[in-house]
């Protein structure tokens, strides 16, 4: 790797300082951005372009101000069409929009387009869209990792300068390993949900993508806080991450290595990278300790009892009445719901509310949902049991890099299984980051960070130390070079 | 879990979904294999584990009993499929 591979060292603190002395203007960020979505337009990784994005009003001196930015498809955004890659929605224009779109929106951030995924954010390729797949920026024959897979393609394409994005399962973290992006996901409870499309609402929380941990700083810090309108939003003060960024040292730290999720299926590339990445932490100053997670085994069989059960009561709305797809020609009111339903919802999505509903239904409720959830407190535990120990834990985020697009669409088991290291996360409801620690030939490694609830800016500091140290996340796709 | 046919069918019918009968069989085992995944948890002893809702437990605030909500009616009907003098449409119920 040389220097001409690598992404010069460029924050949004420094574009904004750009902005602020006249360096630049929104209108030459957003014609960067036009020509960037036109050159990786074969990446599939946009739904909807907005012909026309809008400038934004004068500056309030928000970091974020002028700059451009995508949204992951199932965030509403008012008078722009939001379709959660669904069929069912392909035609809905919602009449609100998500409450971080307003907090955005109100920063000055310029939304250029809305990022494809999998249908309703089930999946971990965003092969389940029903826009079609999105291709890797650094191997388009590969999976650009879902179900955020249009937000880490167009951050690792340099489309955008962030994007946001949605974790229920690893939707952030398992993309942004695939495309070598940084992501966040949140705290669950840490940034309003009003107007993002549900999936399974004990697990899903919204986020961001971007290409450091300053950026995904500065994004989440916009979005971030309590809203009304959610009631699991937290009235919790939100912390000044670049402010504990800026005072964080490594010295001291504990980090925790959850032995289960350097098990059996991890590539030994992955594992090696992610060595190499404990090392350039310990000789920072960083302590490493093992911890266990003994029931961490559970965790994807956890979550997927527990996801399709709450999506399949979230995807009752889906009824071809109030909005989204309707059915021709139908006799009657339940035929209206059953063919409406059967034609707008794609298999993936199908395949996990039958499981919901089967899990749900008389006699099978106590044997699989509740005992999902008891298995989830175990799970939970075990988190704090191991921060006891150390003050985050680090990992492998996916077992491999990026697949081939088609290799694992038709075994939703070996799909599943890609999301080993990142649902248990969910699951506990913590905050946790994918950020890039190496290469495996042309495909990127990603590095998971697992911080105790509220303790994003403990994440994003040691983040941060890291990618000083390293150039992983200036990587650029051979495309870029 | 072994799923017969039938058993789709009315999980199915359950949740407003209609597979074609060609495609059953491979649905049933393609179900049971996810069932088998997750049925592992038989094996977890949880006997005096809670079960967890939500994660940290939250105590969700209760909001004021009051109107928050303006009248919104046409820009959420806008959407409707199908509209009429501000109801949404759907098929005849009562003969």
């Amino acid at each position: 790797m040389s220097d001409r591979d690598l992404a010069p060292l460029h924050s949004l603190r420094d574009l904004a300082a750009e902005l602020a002395d006249g360096a630049t203007t929104p209108a030459a960020l957003l014609e960067q951005s036009r020509a960037a979505l036109d050159a990786c337009a074969g990446l599939n990784a946009l739904i909807t372009r907005l012909p026309a994005p809008a400038a934004p009003g004068a500056s309030g001196g928000h970091p974020l101000w002028g700059v451009p930015y995508a949204h992951k498809d199932l965030f509403c955004t008012a008078g722009v069409r939001t379709t959660a890659g669904s069929k069912m929605l392909a035609d809905f224009v919602p009449p609100y929009s998500a409450h971080i779109h307003e907090r955005l929106d109100a920063a000055g951030a310029v939304l250029v387009g809305k990022a494809n995924m999998d249908e309703f954010a089930m999946g971990s390729s965003s092969e389940h869209s029903a826009f079609g797949p999105v291709a890797n920026p650094h191997d388009p024959s590969r999976v650009a990792g879902g179900s955020s897979g249009g937000s880490a393609a167009l951050v690792a394409a340099r489309a955008v300068r962030f994007a946001t994005a949605s974790d229920t399962g690893g939707s952030i973290r398992q993309p942004a390993a695939f495309c070598g992006v940084t992501g966040i996901k949140p705290t669950w409870g840490r940034v309003s949900r009003y107007g993002m499309i549900a999936y399974a609402s004990s697990l899903d929380q919204a986020g961001v993508i971007a290409t450091s941990a300053v950026d995904c700083a500065i994004a989440l810090q916009c979005i971030a806080g309590h809203d009304r309108r959610d009631s699991t939003s937290q009235a919790l003060a939100v912390p000044d991450w670049l402010d504990q960024l800026d005072r964080f040292d490594l010295q001291g730290l504990r980090i925790g290595l959850p032995t289960p999720m350097y098990g059996e299926g991890i590539d030994v590339e992955v594992l090696e990278a992610v060595a190499e990445a404990r090392r350039v932490l310990e000789q920072a100053g960083a302590k490493v300790v093992d911890v266990d997670l003994p029931n961490a085994g559970w965790a994807i069989a956890a979550y997927y009892v527990i996801a399709p059960c709450e999506a399949s009561s979230n995807l009752a709305r889906y009824d071809g009445v109030r909005f989204g797809h309707r059915a021709e020609g139908v006799r009657n009111l339940e035929e209206l719901y059953t063919r409406s339903r059967t034609e707008g919802f794609g298999a993936e999505v199908q395949r996990r509310i039958l499981i919901g509903s089967f899990a749900l239904s008389a006699g099978y409720y106590d044997a699989y949902y509740l005992k999902a959830q008891r298995v989830r407190r175990l799970i939970a535990e075990d988190f704090a049991r191991a921060f006891e120990h150390c003050d985050l834990l680090l990992s492998p985020t996916t077992p491999t890099p990026a697949f081939r697009i088609g290799e694992k669409l038709d075994d939703p088991l070996a799909m599943y299984a890609a999301d080993v290291n990142t649902v248990a996360v969910n699951l506990a409801g913590l905050p946790a980051m994918s950020l890039p620690c190496g290469y495996v030939g042309r495909l990127p490694v990603g590095l998971q960070l697992i911080g105790k609830s509220w303790d994003e800016g403990l994440l994003l500091a040691a983040a941060h130390a890291y990618q000083r140290r390293t150039a992983w996340h200036r990587v650029l796709p051979e495309s870029l070079r | 879990m072994k799923l017969t046919d039938a058993d789709v069918r009315r999980v199915a019918q359950l949740a407003r979904l209609a597979p074609p009968d060609a495609a059953l069989p491979a649905l049933a085992a393609e179900l049971g294999r996810i069932l088998d995944l997750v049925e592992v948890l038989d094996t977890a002893a949880t006997d005096d584990v809670i079960p967890l809702r939500q994660p940290g437990d939250p105590i969700l605030p209760l909001r004021a009993d009051a109107v928050t909500e303006s009248d919104q009616r046409e820009a959420l009907q806008a959407v409707a499929p199908q509209t009429a003098g501000g109801y949404y449409l759907v098929p005849k119920v009562i003969e």
